[in-house]
């Protein structure tokens, strides 16, 4: 299998990526390629030319910054789950970071990547949900900032418009417990569930493959954070929430998944 | 689209179509078909080859992203004299290939996982190897190959 045809121009800056994007209707980026280059082999995507970023070294970094912790969007998740600042700052970023496929995906697939791909089923946009990190955004008029909780749209679908490259996240620096239970049945495989907890002063979780984005277990959050005891905010984890059956689970499973998972994770996040 | 790269340590020049898969330029444009193609969809390993000494995908990868880059292949690991790498020697001594197919991109990717854990434990050497897959489950024998090569290499 091998992609449709398409054009291929290597960026040289940020800058120029922008303006190559801004003048195509449907040129696309490619970082590591870890999940457009499948799209495209199965021809579910074609763009009719790619932009490389890949090189952008200045978009490679994990820099402390008192309160939080910025990383570049090229950064590889390899370089995230061997990262000393991380470990110190964010663990749990480099811990879901090296929960991602397998070695030889972690040493070309980029945080902004998975981010941007905005795939419900990963590891890494539910972290940042959790996290409640910040994504910088760049366009030809200038640098925006988004929050992760206003980030996820739909299904593969983010904030970030034609025109728009992500440049980095950041991320606050965790004071408190957390945990990341991650539920699968075989080797490298994604998460059929996959759960969050990040512990800031107050209490959030996220969920992996329980909708079309990473989504906020709301009604654990607001119980937990209300004195409730851990398992009557597990019990609530999929409340309001619509998961998906699919061959790997049907939907009343993921919710049963869901709260034994938000449990484990609240014990182990309090421990 | 003109792409120089480094493979097994030779340069290596050749006009292709942009959507050239890694895997494909080794194996149809430069005559290496030591890496194999398994699965196709980034799941098997059998294309695990060494971008800048990493273990890569090269079935998940195009040629042209690795243009100026580092390659190495399995052709690439044994010495010019034919002697073979600690790795291959490990495997063979090992019984650690049944069929072969899974063989190539199973030592790639264990060699490039000694050079970022060079004293593993079993359990870590099954973690390091999760991206690959062998068809004929010689799963065993591929672990105790790759312990045996860490030995030897702290020997
Ligand atoms: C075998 C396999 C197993 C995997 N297992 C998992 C897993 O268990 N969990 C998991 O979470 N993920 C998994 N992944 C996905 C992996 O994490 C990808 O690397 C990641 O999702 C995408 O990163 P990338 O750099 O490769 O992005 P690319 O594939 O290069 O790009 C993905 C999308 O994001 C866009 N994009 C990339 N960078 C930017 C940017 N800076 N600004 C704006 N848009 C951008 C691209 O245009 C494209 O649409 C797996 C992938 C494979 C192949
Ligand atoms: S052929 Fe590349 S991973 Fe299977
Ligand atoms: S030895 Fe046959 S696939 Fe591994």
């Amino acid at each position: 299998m091998f992609p449709s045809a398409f054009d291929y121009v290597r960026a040289g800056s940020v800058a120029e990526a922008i303006s190559i994007l801004d003048g195509s209707e449907d040129a696309k980026l490619i970082a590591g390629g870890h999940s457009l280059l499948p799209l495209m082999k199965l021809r579910l995507a074609a763009p009719s030319t790619l932009v490389d970023i890949g090189r952008l070294s200045e978009l490679s970094f994990i820099e402390d910054r008192g309160d939080h912790v910025a990383i570049g969007a090229l950064t590889r998740h390899r370089d995230l789950e061997t990262s000393a600042v991380l470990k110190q700052s964010v663990p749990i970023l480099a811990h879901v970071a090296g929960e991602v496929g397998d070695p030889a995906v972690r040493h070309r697939g980029t945080i902004g990547g998975s981010i941007a791909h905005g795939d419900g089923a990963s590891d890494l946009p539910a972290a940042v949900l959790a996290l409640d990190a910040t994504m910088v955004v760049r366009s030809a008029s200038g640098e925006r900032t988004v929050p992760a909780a206003s980030f996820f749209k739909g299904f593969l679908e983010t904030d970030l418009g034609q025109g728009e490259v992500l440049t980095e996240i950041r991320v606050p620096k965790v004071s408190g417990g957390w945990a990341y239970q991650k539920f699968n049945r075989r080797a490298q495989d994604w998460a059929i569930v996959g759960v969050a907890v990040v512990r800031n002063g107050s209490t959030r979780i996220s969920l992996v493959n329980m909708g079309s984005t990473p989504l906020r277990a709301s009604a654990s959050e607001n119980a937990i954070n209300q004195g409730a005891s851990i398992e009557e905010a597990a019990r609530l984890a999929s409340e309001g929430i619509d998961p998906p059956s699919d061959l790997n689970a049907s939907a009343d499973y993921r919710r049963h998944l869901a709260s034994v998972l938000v449990r484990r994770a609240l014990q182990e996040a309090s421990a | 689209m003109q792409v120089t790269m480094t493979v097994n340590g030779k340069t290596v020049s050749r006009d292709v179509e942009p959507r050239t898969l890694l895997v494909h330029f080794l194996r149809d444009h430069v005559g290496l078909t030591g890496t194999n193609v398994g699965c196709d969809t980034s799941s098997c390993g059998a294309c695990t080859v060494h971008v800048n000494g990493e273990a890569v995908k090269s079935c998940t990868m195009l040629a042209v992203q690795a243009d100026g880059q580092e390659i190495t292949t399995i052709e690439g690991l044994a010495s010019a004299e034919g002697e073979l790498h600690p790795m291959q020697k490990a495997f063979q001594e090992n019984h650690g290939l049944q069929c072969g197919f899974c063989t190539p991109g199973m030592v790639m990717a264990a060699t490039s996982f000694l050079k970022e854990n060079p004293h593993p434990t079993e359990a870590e050497v099954r973690l390091g190897l999760e991206g690959n897959l062998c068809r004929c489950t010689g799963y065993h024998n591929i672990v105790k190959s790759v312990l045996a090569a860490a030995a030897a290499a702290g020997e």
